[in-house]
């Protein structure tokens, strides 16, 4: 990745716009993924799959297009966040369709190929993607839609209750004739499109006005009204529809803006000290949760008696049985997790077919996402920018190290899926149009600056360097 | 802003970095445990994956594999003739894992064996498909044919060893079991599994290697050694000092012999022939506990031994006089296996030197190079070549005329030993009938081979180790000999 170097962030007048190294980087990641799609066919049947070229073909068309959108609406863009996101769908595809190959899962009484729908859910996402380039044309538009989005998100959160539960957890909603969407998923970007512009107003009076107590800075009583109110939002998400994972993610990108708005550490202090106690306490009397709790401490204990412990376990095993290299695709076991084995188990398939080497880059895959996002926050001239853009990429981290941690047994699991690479439409569709106002940000951030303007932000940023 | 940015930017590093180390403690440093963890699947998928290696007699596999379908297990193993080959396979199921031999050598016929990864690692290149290794037995399939068939509907075992190099030849157990039956992983498999189990005959206990029975009578030839090594007498033909009746020592009771038999200060040759409970006993009690289990533990008593199937310890305990009297004549604690008494008979063919018993002769790589070869060795000395010699004279007297006589081959040197054990409370039950025997040709004995016959079925004055057991020895005796013709 040397092209990208030499990336100051805020580019000088004739910035590059760094449109060709995207399509360059776009060719490798479309090319990786077809790869990975060739290597599934020769391993399971002999030969190559016949639909290879479809695949090729339309993989190649999403991330073309997001290209060209991107090229033509926001030409100052981040070059990477594109062809990485890329990346990584492909590379779920290549993996949901090999597990749709498997015996195991064909010989089940309900089972639906999953690789021709997540398709389809790929292309609805790059065409949100490409909708929101060419309707926002400034994200501080967003900044008009605070309280709106308050209610939006609220009610999309809210929304599950009133479904049944799929597999314990209340965070579907069913549309007959449709499927079913998780709203959680998008609630995730208008949420942080609430947080970003009521933070922005109220910042000043939640810094400033404060007393010091034992070197923190304690905030007033009434400022910490908000942040109790996101707190008790998140455990009635937490009761109400036993959504362990949503519950954190909000909670912690909620924290993590405090923080950035406010620049103070008490905010942190608090908000680990909130979280702790309502995990402890919602632990207490939800045994959904428990029993996570009790799989996390010893999987193999539970094994026959608890279905969660030994779901874990068996996730444990496909990473054990990856080694360092892994098996390659299509040739190891991992079909054996059963259960959500292409949702949010897909990550032990990348660890059992490839190996501790394919799970160190794919998790560096994501942590560049975060990286390329934390980045244009720190490039952002607005603080509604900055802060949508920690917002988002805070809670891409967050989402990422809980699945992640949660399948490989380092936190106790909770249910939500590996952004862009699991089975799931609401997912994919979601996180896409959050690249697109990630991109959105970072191409407002990069465009040379019609007029010299300099504020003391964008004056700090121009320093910055990775 | 800026600050606090990046203090969430280095947060987010260490969450990655987080990931990153768990991903390596589970994929690297605990990769080898969760790979073989006891629940992982995978361990027996691989295991049926590729078509399992054969055990090998006389050049013809007795074992197959074949493919199936509706499982993730892909191989299944099948045997040709099962419930005779049994006792030397053991069995390997998808469902019940694996006993004795595909066991023990499972490695090798799975081809995961250290042992072939260089075979493993050439393969990886040239692409060939993954098969299991072989292994070639010991077993002499004439002679196993004869005595699965002369053993047929009774209860029983037979093991036959070569004197000169250890190696097994038979090793038969009856009644017997077809491992197929259950070499599936399906419910049927387990039905039949569950049956076998709750089968009363217990056709699944290797009665040539796992059961010990008091030996009996063919326990004296262990005592006659004890007598000729210890000194207590040289020569087999001397009058020996045997008072008959003869009290058991610290009782009140007569030791009996068996009819009215010719035994008093009889010779060590005539009480073996007749088989003289009198002569023997005292010879026991006279040497004493401690010698008799230094001369037993000689011939392999006390002690596992590994073929490399494992063989159950036979026991000559300490004991009190009386009871080591009783020992003395294969009664009272004594308990040898088949393959033990095979050894017996096998050292005192070979000179004195008893060989280290073993069944496998090679293993061989997929590509069927051999990459492990038996070489022979001896077990130990129990008695020297003179001594040796002196007990083959009266074991083949036995077999001249003694209570062997159906087991003489014309043209051929045998000697044998009878026995019939009692066993029960007050020898209430059928007792087994025994027979120990070698044959000897010009270039030394080829065999030795141990009967046992616990037939229930039987009248009582039937069961005499001459009547049922030597007929069988004879068979597996002749069987080894045509067969080196």
């Amino acid at each position: 990745m040397s092209v990208v170097t030499n990336t100051t962030t805020i580019g000088a007048i004739d910035a590059p716009s760094r449109r060709n190294t995207e399509l360059m980087l776009m060719v490798f990641a479309v090319a990786i993924s077809v790869f990975a799609y060739a290597n599934v066919g020769l391993a399971l049947n002999g030969e190559l799959p016949s639909g290879m070229l479809g695949y090729g073909l339309g993989l190649a068309l999403l991330g073309g297009i997001g290209h060209l959108a991107v090229r033509k609406f926001a030409r100052y863009a981040d070059p990477l966040l594109l062809p990485l996101a890329t990346l990584l769908n492909g590379l779920g595809l290549a993996i949901i369709w090999r597990l749709d190959q498997s015996e195991r899962f064909q010989a089940t009484e309900n089972f639906v190929p999953a690789a021709s729908k997540q398709l389809v859910f790929s292309a609805l996402g790059v065409a949100l993607l490409v909708v929101v380039l060419l309707a926002l044309k400034d994200h501080r538009i967003l900044q008009r839609y605070t309280y709106i989005s308050m209610l939006v998100a609220l009610f999309l959160l809210i929304l599950p209750m009133f479904f049944p539960a799929v597999n314990g957890a209340k965070i579907w909603i069913k549309i007959p004739g449709l499927g079913t969407i998780q709203p959680g998923e998008f609630a995730k970007i208008i949420i942080a499109v609430f947080f970003a512009g009521y933070l922005m107003v109220k910042r000043d009076a939640l810094a400033l006005a404060s007393r010091r107590f034992m070197g923190l800075y304690l905030p007033r009583g009434r400022d910490l009204g908000p942040i109790l109110m996101v707190w008790a939002f998140s455990i009635l998400i937490l009761v109400f529809e036993t959504d362990l994972g949503s519950s954190l993610l909000f909670f912690g990108m909620f924290v993590v803006m405090l923080y950035v708005a406010t620049e103070r550490t008490s905010w942190i202090v608090f908000g680990l000290l909130m979280s702790a106690a309502g995990a402890v306490g919602v632990a207490a009397f939800e045994p959904h949760v428990q029993q996570r709790v009790t799989a996390w401490l010893d999987p193999f204990d539970g094994w026959g008696k608890l279905a969660a412990s030994e779901q874990m376990a068996k996730s444990l095993m496909a990473f054990g049985s990856g080694g360092t290299l892994g098996t390659g695709l299509g040739q190891g076991n991992s079909d054996l997790i059963g259960f959500a084995a292409n949702s949010d188990f897909i990550l032990a398939t990348v660890g059992e077919e490839l190996g501790l080497a394919g799970m160190m880059a794919v998790l560096l895959v994501y942590g560049l996402i975060v990286e390329r996002g934390v980045r244009t926050a720190l490039a952002a001239r607005d603080p509604f920018g900055k802060l949508l853009a920690i917002g988002l990429s805070g809670s891409f981290a967050i989402q990422v190290f809980v699945v992640a941690g949660g399948v490989m047994g380092l936190i106790p699991l909770t249910g939500m899926t590996m952004p862009f690479v699991a089975a799931g439409g609401s997912s994919v569709i979601a996180n896409w149009a959050l690249i697109g106002i990630l991109l959105r940000i970072s191409d407002t951030a990069r465009r040379p600056a019609p007029a010299p303007a300099p504020s003391p932000d964008a004056e700090m940023t121009q320093v910055v360097r990775p | 802003m800026n600050k606090p940015l990046r203090r969430i930017a280095i947060f987010c590093g260490l969450l990655v970095l987080a990931l990153l180390v768990r991903v390596n403690w589970l994929q690297y440093v605990r990769a080898d445990e969760l790979n073989a963890n006891e629940h992982n699947r995978r361990v027996q998928i691989e295991r049926y994956a590729h078509e399992r290696g054969n055990i090998i007699v006389d050049g013809n596999p007795v074992t197959g594999s074949v493919e199936t379908k509706g499982s993730d297990f892909k191989y299944k193993r099948v045997w040709k003739n099962g419930p005779m080959w049994a006792p030397v396979t053991g069995y390997s199921s998808q469902a019940f894992d694996a006993s004795q031999l595909e066991s023990i050598e499972d490695g090798i016929l799975t081809g995961n064996s250290d042992q072939l990864f260089f075979d493993r690692t050439l393969s990886l290149f040239t692409g060939e498909k993954k098969t299991g290794g072989n292994i070639v037995t010991t077993l002499n399939s004439a002679a196993q044919k004869a005595a699965f068939k002369e053993l047929g509907n009774k209860k029983g075992a037979v093991a036959a060893i070569d004197p000169q190099t250890g190696a097994i030849l038979t090793l038969v157990s009856t009644p017997s079991y077809d491992p197929s039956v259950f070499a599936g992983n399906s419910l049927k498999d387990a039905e039949a599994r569950q049956q076998l189990l709750k089968d009363k005959d217990k056709p699944m206990l290797n009665r040539a290697l796992r059961e010990t029975y008091p030996p009996g009578s063919t326990f004296k030839v262990v005592t006659a050694a004890a007598a000729l090594e210890n000194g207590l007498y040289k020569d087999i033909d001397d009058k020996t000092n045997s008072p008959l009746p003869w009290r058991l020592p610290l009782t009140t009771g007569n030791l009996a012999n068996e009819g009215n038999i010719p035994c008093e200060n009889a010779s060590l040759r005539e009480a073996l022939r007749w088989s003289c409970n009198t002569v023997f006993g005292k010879i026991s009690d006279d040497l004493g506990n401690q010698k008799m289990i230094d001369e037993a533990d000689k011939f392999g008593f006390n002690e596992e031994i590994f073929t490399p199937v494992r063989a159950d310890a036979s026991v000559y305990p300490k004991d009190n006089r009386p009871q080591n009297a009783m020992a003395g004549i294969g009664q009272a604690s004594n308990r040898a296996t088949p393959l033990q008494m095979a050894m017996v008979a096998a050292a005192v063919a070979n000179d004195g030197k008893l060989m280290q018993p073993y069944m496998v002769a090679e293993r061989q790589a997929p590509n069927l190079d051999v990459i492990y070869t038996h070489e022979k060795e001896q077990f130990s000395q129990p008695l020297s070549g003179e001594n040796a010699q002196k007990l083959q004279q009266m074991m083949e007297t036995v077999v001249e005329n003694g209570t062997g006589t159906n087991a003489r081959i014309p043209g051929v040197t045998v000697g044998g030993k009878t026995g019939t054990a009692q066993h029960g409370l007050n020898n209430s039950e059928n007792p087994y009938a025994w027979f120990i025997s070698y044959a000897k040709t010009d270039s030394g004995s080829p065999v030795a081979v141990a009967v046992v016959v616990e037939d229930s079925q039987a009248n009582r004055d039937d069961i005499s180790g001459g009547g049922l057991a030597a007929p069988i020895a004879k068979a597996v005796m002749k069987a080894v000999i045509d067969s080196k013709k």
